[in-house]
């Protein structure tokens, strides 16, 4: 190459460059132009719920949310979301009630316990239980756990436990809040169960091993060691857990049975938020019953966003403690 | 002070025993912990191959469904599964486009303070249930214009993005650093370099992420309700129209008081389920050979 050519060369230079900077600039722009629809994107939602609620908000105001009623008879047309509350307060506190200790059971077991052979396989069975669609889980709710539970668990309970009045009569179909219960506790298991396995995991070597050094026992080790190190990620795990109950529709819709009141028997049915919206999406007759389901997936959306955000606080917080940022949600 | 020695002595001996058998219990009941979660998936799968291998043949993925029929004609679901067919191949075009660009751009230009902020709107939007992205839909679209294949597809494109965009995210960080300067110290522009050395190195990853999220949504019921339900029993590949699909046809027959749509429902789910964990372990086995790649690169 020849002083002059290379001289060409130099005076092309800026052209190139500039030319490269429209590829960056157009790149940049339709690329963050998609980070900004997906901004875009969630405040829509929270903008087009609340306008389709805006006749209940309108008519009801606050006092929706305490009102036990939904009576859709024209002219008497009364809506509330107390009761569907209370339904999604019961259903998933007991859900996460019975999966959070299975839950860190399986954890414990995949990280501390099981054979190296075993170890792959059983995690992978494990997340595969949250693949199943719960359109699936519900119907084998329905047809197969719910009339099973109601002629063996719930009548045993039930004269065992009577006096408890959350072990009421046995309701006739099968179809329970109790059934519910147990579908929710499926669904939460295998989240709150890979989280808490991640948590263990990271848990140092160098303190097991120092607790194992003083001649305690591998019970002590998680009690006093991994449960204090990991606490902060296995309740923002419960919390995630927490807020797939709250919001599952499908499965709750088919094996909840329905009704509008409150009550302690958990073998009787119920309804959630999520599962009246969706049991009520072909019978909606009048503009104020659609904006009171609506006001319930309003209702429903103030809690998911509560629990992610209380749930994103504390992985930061706890990250923040342990001076490391783990990925997922850092 | 030797008496308090041996009591404290005997104490322990006594402790150790105990500790020990508290061990022990705990031990075994994380044992049996992880036995409940495996031995619930086995009755699930195991319930739903009972009762829907029976009724599965060629007319449920051929026949469409008859109404209100007396006789005992084969009928199927065609129409569900079309509609399922299209409805998600339409998500997933608008989802894993949008979904790769935010991680491109999260991860190659954004500056620190919003790449945060997106991530975590990526996770709130990954926490709005289901039926309320069916809410929204139906607000945004249906009211006033009716239902469709579109809606539908949109709804479920929703629920993807953010699992595209986080798994992208995730394999785009993977992508070693000298890989990028090599390319950059090269004279090779950010964009080629976005889009001709790390993109490819990904692409394995990102098809991981995408058959996991098609997974996920092919199951999906709630956001379908409001938005592409109210359908005949026609098949129909037109997205401008209301179009049937699987699990909305599961949930309206699990409804139903008759024992021979229960069958068709058990035949649907397991057709979708053996879909679904096929589609995940495969997806599973493309994750663990493509990390095996990139190590032993």
């Amino acid at each position: 190459m020849t002083s002059a050519e290379l001289t060409a060369d130099a005076a092309r230079r800026p052209f190139t460059g500039r030319r490269v900077q429209w590829g960056d600039l157009i790149l940049q722009v339709v690329a963050g132009g998609a980070a900004l629809g997906v901004t875009v994107l969630v405040g829509l939602i929270i903008w087009k719920v609340v306008e389709g609620a805006r006749l209940s908000i309108q008519t009801y105001g606050l006092g929706f949310i305490f009102r036990v009623a939904w009576n859709p008879v024209l002219g008497h047309e009364l809506y509330g979301a107390g009761s569907f509350i209370f339904g999604t307060a019961v259903t998933s506190f007991f859900a996460l009630l019975l999966a959070a200790p299975i839950s860190m059971g399986i954890a414990l077991y995949l990280t501390e316990l099981a054979p190296a052979v075993i170890r792959g396989p059983v995690t992978a069975l494990v997340e595969t239980l949250a693949a199943i669609p719960s359109v699936v889980l519900g119907l084998w709710g329905i047809l197969v756990l719910g009339p099973a539970l109601r002629t063996t668990i719930q009548p045993w309970l039930h004269d065992g436990l009577g006096f408890i009045p959350l072990f009421g009569p046995p309701s006739s179909s099968g179809a329970s809040i109790f059934t519910a219960i147990i579908i929710l506790a499926i669904m939460i298991l295998p989240i709150v169960s890979s989280i808490s396995r991640e948590l263990f995991l990271g848990v140092p070597s160098e303190l097991k091993e120092g607790a194992y050094g003083l001649g305690v026992t591998r019970w002590e080790v998680v009690r006093g060691v991994m449960f204090p190190y990991a606490s902060g990620g296995i309740a923002a795990a419960l919390i995630l857990g927490l807020g797939r109950a709250l919001g599952e529709a499908i499965a709750v819709t088919q094996v909840i049975g329905g009704g509008v009141f409150i009550h302690w028997n958990l073998f009787s049915g119920g309804d959630t938020l999520a599962s009246k919206i969706a049991a009520s999406y072909q019978g909606s007759t009048t503009k104020l019953q659609t904006a009171s389901l609506i006001y319930l997936g309003l209702i429903l959306l103030v809690f998911s966003l509560i629990v992610n955000l209380l749930a994103q606080w504390i992985v930061r917080r706890s990250a923040r403690k342990h001076g490391i940022v783990r990925g997922g949600h850092a | 002070m030797s008496t308090q020695e041996v009591t404290g002595h005997g104490l322990r001996v006594d402790g150790l025993g105990r500790r020990k058998a508290v061990n022990r219990l705990m031990e075994s009941l994380a044992w049996v912990a992880a036995l409940i979660a495996i031995a619930i998936l086995g009755v699930v799968v195991f319930s739903v191959a009972r009762r829907g291998l029976p009724a599965l043949n060629l007319d449920l993925l051929t026949k469409d469904p008859i109404p209100f029929s007396l006789t005992n004609q084969p009928q199927g679901l065609a129409n569900a599964f079309v509609g399922t067919i299209v409805i998600v191949s339409l998500a997933t075009l608008m989802a894993l486009p949008v979904g790769i660009l935010v991680a491109i751009y999260l991860n190659e230009f954004a500056p620190a303070p919003i790449r945060n902020g997106v991530t975590m709107i990526l996770d709130i939007l990954n926490g709005v249930p289901a039926i309320v992205i069916g809410i929204f839909v139906f607000g945004l679209f249906v009211v006033g214009h009716g239902q469709s294949g579109w809606a539908g597809a949109f709804a479920l494109a929703c629920l993807m993005l953010p699992l595209v965009s986080r798994s992208t995210m995730e394999i785009l960080a993977l992508v070693p650093n000298s890989l990028r300067e090599a390319s950059l110290g090269l004279g090779v522009a950010r964009w080629r370099t976005t889009l001709s050395i790390v993109l490819p190195q990904s692409v394995g990853g990102i098809l991981t992420g995408t058959v996991l999220a098609i997974a996920r949504v092919a199951g999906e019921t709630a956001p379908l309700l409001f938005v592409s339900s109210f359908v005949g029993t026609k098949t129909s590949w037109n997205p401008l129209h209301a179009l049937q699909s699987v699990p909305v046809a599961i949930f309206e027959l699990s409804e139903s008081p008759d024992p021979a749509d229960h069958a068709r429902a058990w035949a649907a789910a397991f057709v979708l389920l053996m879909f679904i964990l096929l589609a995940s372990l495969g997806a599973r086995w493309l994750a663990t050979r493509n990390r095996r790649k990139m190590m032993g690169r």
